[in-house]
């Protein structure tokens, strides 16, 4: 198992390397792993972050995982800003979530989604990094036989100001190793930081421009055998029967085999040979009952939820029913969304060596803790005699949070032991076989009184729960509280921006076979088109400016108001249009800590045809730990929503999902790319996420303009098939 | 014919049949034991080994698999190990520059473009080809000439990093 070694080098010579400091925790050497998880977790886990190499280099240890949004960088910002390193000697590594299971959970929460990789771990890993920094300096105060108060350290460097001595921590490592860790640990005051805030370069870009950089689909390992599988393409369906025969002689065919019930795959020397000899194996499937199910079943379900009789409750204030009833007019509408594949770049992937004794997995993955549970049950083996072994992703987007292609590619694995099988999905599997954005409608109803101004409001949700697949057991007596993200009338992450007098914001659940997950923005996405392109709606029903109308609302909401109030101001709005531009749009919405807003300017030529000229989004994040990569996530997170909005759409004939490729399921391309512009506007005094707030008003922020452009109302996702020209 | 590598392993018929492909990838001959039916991107992923070059759709509709032959930026998973010959040349992102400092390669370092990283190989490889053809494309050639899909969504900084590759360049 070379190969794998020279894949993680830093992890090789960590393990030989003699005389590093590894805070308070010694990474056992390969094959002693079993020894390493006997031993009882002594150490507080802030200690578990940093290692100093006697060379200087600097090792940090990460539990997220870094799929593009720039987490390793954002990390070891925080790490550096207590340890006081050289930062050009930063290099990072993954730490297994075995090792952590072994260490009581020393790495703390591997989750990297819901925009919290920096956010959640902020703390701990700043601590980590202030631990080792005053263990370095108590080290060589105590060589020096001085006071550590007579001591500082600066790029990786002690000294010792009244004599003006320096040790390197290199040469400090050792010695620090053995010292006991502070306890308490401080912390600086923010307005000390120099590392936190700084828009440093990533750490991760050079691999990334030279194809150096090894993904999980890219990993060869001596003797491997790659696996491509299928599933039944109607979800909870089974094989019936498939004739292997057919296939097995075929050129470097080593095995077909079915994959739990549901699934065959077949092995074989190449992908190549893998994916032809499937697409060449007869195979019968039995769909059951969920074959009968299409897109208009599952609209006919959804519509009927918008005025069912009982609904989970979200958000009530006084009686929006009786003031709905009571009002001189009404404003009704019903919009819905779509189910969207994540479809990341690098298609479902996992290398996995199965013996009867040990189960390792080598993958691409959110959470390298829930995989571990994953690869543990479909290999049949305790936790404590598997691990997963993390490799950058090749994009995310909360399909890797979920471990569905792992366990079938241990299932494969497990029937060929001891060899190194790749499990590899081919694009289509990756598109039929996605966990998908949830489907939902909405009808809302506003009442106005006589002067226009709105006296309740009643926003009925209808449709899929992702918790109810995903974590049942987090439902609230069958409540989802996830469903009203954005909704909430309070709370730090993700609350309304708006009073009115009455409110009800319900959910009839109605599911549907086809599974749904987070993804990127998650109810976020739905919540903030039905709730912003509403409000534009009732702004134009009642003559008023839809800022106006909004800041009338927001007054209790100050921070809500000051990221809407940025990006209005940017785009010059009530002002004269840029040449070309046809109408302007905005919306705002609260999620995953951060205050956010969009402003757009669109055209819709005499065609149909929709340009996006230009969006400014602004975000409130709290703490903005790296203001550069926060506009990259900004301009990323608005491809992927305009993505969705331009053409994001699964359908759903005889119970299976329709687009199979990039052909069906379109994204975005560079040529529709509008210009960016981000207002960072941290107000400080709490970290919210990045990665994921701005996804949320790309999309009612740019239909809004469509109406300003064009007078028409657009309420359902996506554009693709829709007739935007002029009203 | 080359007679299969393994001697367990059949060969079934014509249709499948592995033959001896000659190519010339990043300026060396190497040979390749595959059906000839195989696309260009699984032999230089699987058999020639290298894997910098990346499979995102099958159907050329995401450049992800770019490459260059002579030149010219193609889609390698909708081309045929057949339909390449050894006279022609084959480059690919680990062969784009020798030390990984072509302008664009360098623009993209400096504007910090990739994110997670994917598509980034075939986004490189025809923005090479787009500046090798137009020194200094306009951003309509540039709207024309790069149809990768990105999922990250790194599509301004891409352009961003074109422009810059040419400034680099003019400047020395
Ligand atoms: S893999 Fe070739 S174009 Fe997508
Ligand atoms: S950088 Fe991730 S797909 Fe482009």
């Amino acid at each position: 198992m070379n190969k794998i070694d020279r894949i993680r080098p830093s992890r090789r010579s960590l393990l030989k390397g003699a005389g590093a400091l590894v805070v308070g925790f010694h990474l056992a050497p390969k094959g002693a792993l079993a020894q390493a998880a006997a031993t009882p977790a002594q150490t507080p886990e802030i200690n578990a972050w940093v290692v100093v190499h006697p060379d200087d280099r600097i090792v940090l240890r990460m539990a997220r995982s870094e799929m593009g949004q720039g987490t390793r960088t954002g990390l070891c910002q925080m790490i550096a800003e207590e340890l006081h390193c050289d930062w050009s000697r930063i290099e990072t590594e993954y730490v297994t979530p075995g090792q952590s299971l072994a260490r009581n959970r020393a790495w703390g929460n591997f989750l990297t989604a819901g925009s919290q990789g920096i956010r959640q771990s902020q703390d701990y890993v700043r601590r980590g990094g202030a631990a080792a920094r005053i263990m370095l300096i108590e080290a060589a105060a105590s060589q020096w036989g001085v006071p550590a108060a007579e001591c500082s350290a600066r790029d990786s460097v002690v000294t010792h100001a009244p004599t003006g001595r320096t040790l390197r921590y290199g040469q400090l490592a050792a010695a620090a190793a053995r010292l006991t860790p502070p306890n308490p640990v401080p912390l600086k005051d923010p307005r000390e930081w120099t590392v936190i805030g700084q828009s440093k370069p990533r750490l991760d870009t050079a691999a990334k421009t030279t194809g150096a950089l090894v993904y999980g689909a890219d990993l060869k390992m001596p003797g491997m055998l790659v696996a491509v599988p299928r599933r039944c393409p109607v979800f909870g369906g089974r094989v019936k029967s498939f004739d292997a025969a057919a296939v097995r002689n075929r050129p470097g065919v080593r095995h077909v085999l079915a994959v739990g019930e549901n699934a065959v795959a077949v092995v074989a020397d190449t992908f190549w040979q893998a994916k032809t000899a499937l697409d060449a194996l007869p195979v019968e499937w039995d769909g059951g009952e969920n074959a009968r199910v299409s897109s208009a079943t599952i609209d006919a379900r959804l519509t009927e939820g918008l005025d069912a009789a009982e609904a989970f409750v979200g958000n009530s204030q006084g009686d929006a029913r009786a003031a709905i009833a009571g009002a001189a007019r009404k404003v009704e509408a019903v919009y819905s969304y779509p189910f969207q594949n994540h479809a990341p770049m690098e298609p479902m992937n996992a290398t996995v060596v199965w013996t009867p004794q040990r189960c390792d997995v080598w993958c691409p993955t959110q959470n390298g803790e829930a995989a571990l549970v994953a690869a543990s049950q479909a290999a049949g083996l305790p936790q404590q005699q598997c691990d997963i072994h993390r490799m950058d992703l090749g994009g995310g987007f909360g399909r890797r949070t979920t471990h569905d292609w792992l366990a079938d590619a241990v299932l494969i694995a497990r029937q060929v032991p001891g060899v190194p099988i790749k499990t590899m999905w081919t694009r289509e599997e990756d598109m039929v076989q996605g966990r998908y954005h949830p489907v939902t409608k909405c009808k809302l109803t506003a009442g106005l009184d006589a002067n226009g101004e709105v006296t309740g409001l009643h926003m009925r949700i209808s449709g899929q729960s992702i918790l109810s697949f995903v974590f049942p057991n987090a439902l609230q007596n069958g409540r989802d509280p996830v469903q009203f993200q954005g909704l909430n009338a309070s709370g730090a992450e993700s609350a309304i921006g708006y009073t009115f007098p009455n409110l009800l914001i319900d959910h009839a659940m109605r599911n549907t076979h086809v599974p749904p997950h987070f993804w990127r923005g998650v109810n976020h996405n739905q919540n903030a088109i039905y709730l912003e392109c509403f409000l534009d709606e009732v702004a134009h029903a009642t003559n008023q400016d839809p800022l106006a109308l909004r800041r009338k609302l927001m007054a209790n909401h100050p921070k809500h108001r000051a990221v809407l109030d940025a990006v209005a101001e940017r785009i010059g709005w009530g002002g004269p249009l840029p040449a070309g531009v046809q109408g302007r749009g905005i919306a705002q919405q609260m999620g995953f800590g951060s205050y956010v807003a969009a402003a757009a300017e669109v055209s819709v030529s005499p065609r149909g045809e929709l340009t996006i000229h230009r969006i400014v989004a602004a975000t409130d994040c709290g703490v903005a730990v790296n203001p550069k990569q926060i506009e990259m996530q900004v301009e990323g997170s608005f491809v992927y929503g305009l993505s969705a909005l331009l053409y994001g759409e699964c359908t759903v004939k005889d119970g299976a999902i329709e687009q199979t490729n990039f052909d069906t399921y379109n994204v975005l391309r560079l040529a529709e790319m509008p210009k960016v512009e981000t207002i960072v506007m941290p107000s400080g005094g709490f970290w919210g996420g990045v990665g994921e707030p701005t996804i949320m008003v790309a999309a009612p922020a740019v239909l809004n303009a469509i109406f300003a452009a064009t007078g028409k109302r657009i309420r359902s996702v996506p554009l693709k098939d829709q007739d935007l020209r002029r009203a | 014919m080359v007679p299969p590598s393994r001697g367990e392993q059949r060969v079934s018929g014509r249709e499948h049949a592995i033959a001896m492909t000659r190519l010339n990838v990043n300026g060396r001959l190497v040979e390749v034991n595959a059906d000839p039916d195989t696309p260009l991107l699984w032999a230089i992923r699987d058999h020639v080994g290298l894997t910098g070059t990346k499979y995102g759709c099958g159907i050329a509709a995401c450049g992800a698999c770019t490459v260059h032959i002579d030149g010219q930026p193609i889609r390698s998973c909708a081309t045929l190990l057949s339909a390449v010959s050894e006279t022609q040349k084959i480059v690919t992102i680990e062969g784009l520059s020798p030390d990984g400092n072509h302008p664009i390669q360098r623009a993209w370092r400096e504007l910090d473009v990739p994110q997670c990283g994917f598509c980034q190989s075939g986004m490189i490889m025809a923005a090479a080809a787009l500046l090798a053809e137009k020194p200094q494309p306009t951003d309509a050639d540039i709207d024309e000439a790069m149809t990768n899909i990105c999922r990250c969504g790194t599509y301004n900084r891409v352009r961003a990093g074109i422009h810059a590759a040419v400034r680099g360049r003019t400047s020395g």
